[in-house]
């Protein structure tokens, strides 16, 4: 199996486009979204992203991307006071943008990469070049 | 003395006091913010009384608490929602399956939570949060149990440091959270985090002074 992804987003629609797109680059990697509370308004909610964490895994560990403010207080919540002791040790909050991060991340996760190798490669999205002179 | 009865009407009575006052934390939060403090807490309380009716008779502290913190982290949405849910849980962990405990183990309860919301966090003093109104108000409440005052003096002295916090997080430039965004036009502001941190404790003083 491959590493995980998680998408955070307070957009539940963002965390499920972004799904959406990183499947597509690398449709055997488990890439879930947890955007939204749990009754799908604007915010995050600790416990769907320990859920999606929890799914993610197949035992190689997982990466969570998260967009602003309170998704990093929420996943952080949810990494230290949700998840088993076990799985808590391979999970690993990205510092990468979540759309690119997340593309990214999929595509390297797809090639059998470790967690330490698809959190570098997610994090160096934020430094891509977009636009060359 | 403390008991779990008083922390079922303590978390009730806050989702009362919080639903009251949603109207004026969102307004705060609307002047620094995304404008949803208070519409996130109200729904997030809701969300607290269904889990409470759902805890059998007699319930211990550590049970109450718990159920507090899971409704508030996946319902609130905000930052508010995993700090309080922090600041609960850390409250339940510390009470565990007590059903009465002494002043001083209800403060230390209360101190264990002030320590997970700064863990949590990573707010320091003066970043204009609730932590500006907490940490005035546990001041307030352990010189006073240390003084010998009763738990119900004690907590009218710590409501009072929290009004004072809060009035004093005005002035203050916000440093975390979407405030943070503004830089100095966050000042001239009363923190609506700060605000709800007053409430939730003004409700506590009350019940233990069966007010």
């Amino acid at each position: 199996m491959t590493v995980g992804l998680v998408i955070v987003s307070h957009s539940p629609k963002i965390a499920e486009g972004v799904v959406e797109l990183a499947e597509q680059m690398a449709e055997e990697v488990r890439v879930l979204a947890a955007g939204g509370t749990d009754d799908g308004e604007i915010g995050t909610s600790a416990t769907r992203i320990a859920d999606a964490i929890s799914a993610a895994d197949s035992g190689d560990g997982v990466l969570v991307l998260v967009d602003l403010g309170s998704a990093v207080i929420s996943t952080r919540m949810a990494i230290d006071e949700l998840l088993s002791d076990e799985l808590r040790g391979r999970v690993r909050i990205s510092e990468g943008p979540v759309v690119e991060g997340a593309v990214i991340g999929a595509v390297q996760a797809s090639t059998g990469s470790s967690l330490d190798e698809v959190a570098t490669a997610a994090a160096g999205a934020a430094t891509l070049p977009k636009v060359k002179d | 003395m403390f008991s779990s009865e008083q922390a079922v009407a303590w978390v009730r009575g806050t989702a009362a006091v919080i639903g009251e006052h949603a109207t004026e934390l969102t307004k705060l939060d609307a002047a620094i913010g995304d404008g949803d403090h208070g519409t996130n807490m109200a729904r997030g309380f809701r969300a607290v009384l269904e889990r409470l009716d759902g805890l059998p008779e007699g319930a211990d502290m550590g049970a109450v608490f718990k159920a507090v913190s899971m409704a508030l982290i996946g319902k609130v949405g905000g930052a508010s929602g995993p700090l309080y849910g922090s600041f609960y849980l850390a409250m339940g962990r510390a009470l565990g399956d007590a059903t009465e405990v002494e002043d001083a183990a209800l403060a230390a309860a209360l101190r264990a939570g002030y320590d997970s919301v700064v863990a949590r966090g990573k707010a320091q003093l003066e970043d204009k949060t609730m932590l500006d109104a907490l940490h005035p108000a546990l001041a307030a409440l352990d010189a006073a149990l240390a003084d010998g005052k009763d738990l119900g003096a004690a907590l009218d002295a710590a409501e009072a440091a929290a009004r004072e916090g809060v009035a004093a997080t005005i002035p203050m430039v916000a440093r975390k959270g979407r405030a943070s965004y503004l830089g100095e036009r966050s000042r001239g502001h009363q923190d609506p985090g700060a605000t709800s941190s007053q409430l939730i404790l003004g409700v506590l003083a009350d019940v233990v002074n069966g007010r």
